[in-house]
């Protein structure tokens, strides 16, 4: 294997369904993500070293020893929220109160519901992805992983409260909408575009905007 | 039958999947993840899925089979093979499954039983239908 020259992210998928695992790998490799697919949030948390309840012991124990740690780091974290014993929500927690907290984490649900949504995006989740999952929503996966890569020490844009409390917001409406246009769809999702349009945002009070109109459109 | 009346006849029946309702644009989606490298990428979910649920179903028919029903559970168990369904783009087996899982969250013993059947029902319609359109693809490459 060598040295990888070409450094493809590595998203660890995870999800109890063999089906939704098969399509969520074939999506993520058309995007030359490498893959990893586990079934449960137990089996998430061991490829990343995590025990279930203790510190972390050592990365990827569980699995044969990579030649090169690089090449198993994992980029992002895509997980279901409905799965039997940890659901994607608790596994979403364990990793932000662990060692790799940096690591962005996505949510997908077959099920629209907004309080479930608003809950993991407070947690820290970067989307929230509604099932079934498209490659659309795939392309929305890279920005998060090059923020992190390009951190390098640096501190890069921490959120504040009320930009994540505006976030949310602002994917929740676009889910709630059913039929979104594809203009509402691209909000939020770079946050390079974000800075630019919080500024003129934060400016006004987003808790008094009306609901739909004041969303900018790329 | 040559080839071009071959692929007329696959054409006109994957149409038909699209017109009569059986499949939504989630089945297009799965089309388009299909390449060089995986060029039998649809026929091999479809055949996970209709693998898959083979298990499922044995799940809730045990579970319908106990009295008194356990809702939740019967619901939980539907929950997994209607996201199976969506994923493949099964949109009247889903729509199925929800009347099912709303059977369920009303506590209605017999609607469940009822809505079962329909369930399995429209699942072995498909099965057929996509059995035949694989079948007839594989012969006309």
């Amino acid at each position: 294997m060598g040295l990888a020259t070409e450094s493809k992210f590595h998203v660890l998928a995870v999800d109890d369904s063999i089906i939704d695992r098969k399509l969520i790998e074939r999506l993520l490799k058309t995007s030359s993500f490498q893959v990893t697919a586990v079934d449960s949030g137990s089996k998430a948390l061991e490829f990343l070293g995590l025990h279930e309840d203790d510190e972390q012991i050592s990365p990827n124990k569980a699995f044969t020893s990579p030649i090169n740690q690089q090449e198993m780091a994992v980029n992002l974290i895509i997980t279901d929220y409905c799965m039997p014993g940890m659901t994607g929500y608790d596994l979403l927690k364990k990793i932000k109160e662990s060692s790799f907290r940096d690591i962005p984490v996505v949510i997908m649900s077959s099920e629209n519901v907004p309080s479930r949504i608003n809950r993991c995006l407070e947690e820290g989740a970067e989307e929230f992805f509604l099932k079934p999952v498209r490659l659309s929503d795939v392309h929305k996966l890279k920005p998060h992983m090059l923020k992190r890569k390009n951190k390098d020490g640096e501190k890069l844009e921490s959120e504040t409260d009320e930009e994540q409390a505006l976030e949310s917001l602002e994917v929740i409406q676009s889910l709630q909408q059913e039929a979104v246009a594809p203009q509402i769809q691209a909000i939020g999702n770079s946050n390079k575009r974000k800075a630019l349009e919080l500024d003129e945002v934060l400016s006004q009070d987003h808790r008094t905007r009306p609901r739909c109109s004041g969303l900018t459109v790329i | 039958m040559d080839r071009n009346q071959m692929q007329l006849k696959i054409a006109c029946l994957r149409k038909s999947f699209f017109d009569e309702g059986f499949l939504d644009e989630q089945f297009i989606q799965l089309e388009d993840l299909q390449d060089d490298v995986n060029p039998n990428f649809v026929e091999e979910i479809v055949g996970s899925f209709y693998g898959d649920s083979v298990r499922l179903l044995r799940n809730l028919e045990l579970s319908l089979e106990k009295r008194p029903f356990d809702f939740c559970k019967l619901e939980n168990y539907m929950h997994l093979f209607k996201s199976s369904s969506s994923s493949i783009g099964a949109i009247k087996v889903k729509r199925e499954c929800t009347r099912f899982q709303d059977y369920c969250k009303a506590g209605n013993a017999e609607g469940c039983i009822s809505s079962y059947q329909q369930v399995k029902q429209e699942h072995a319609i498909l099965r057929r239908k996509l059995e035949t359109y694989f079948k007839l693809a594989r012969q006309a490459a």
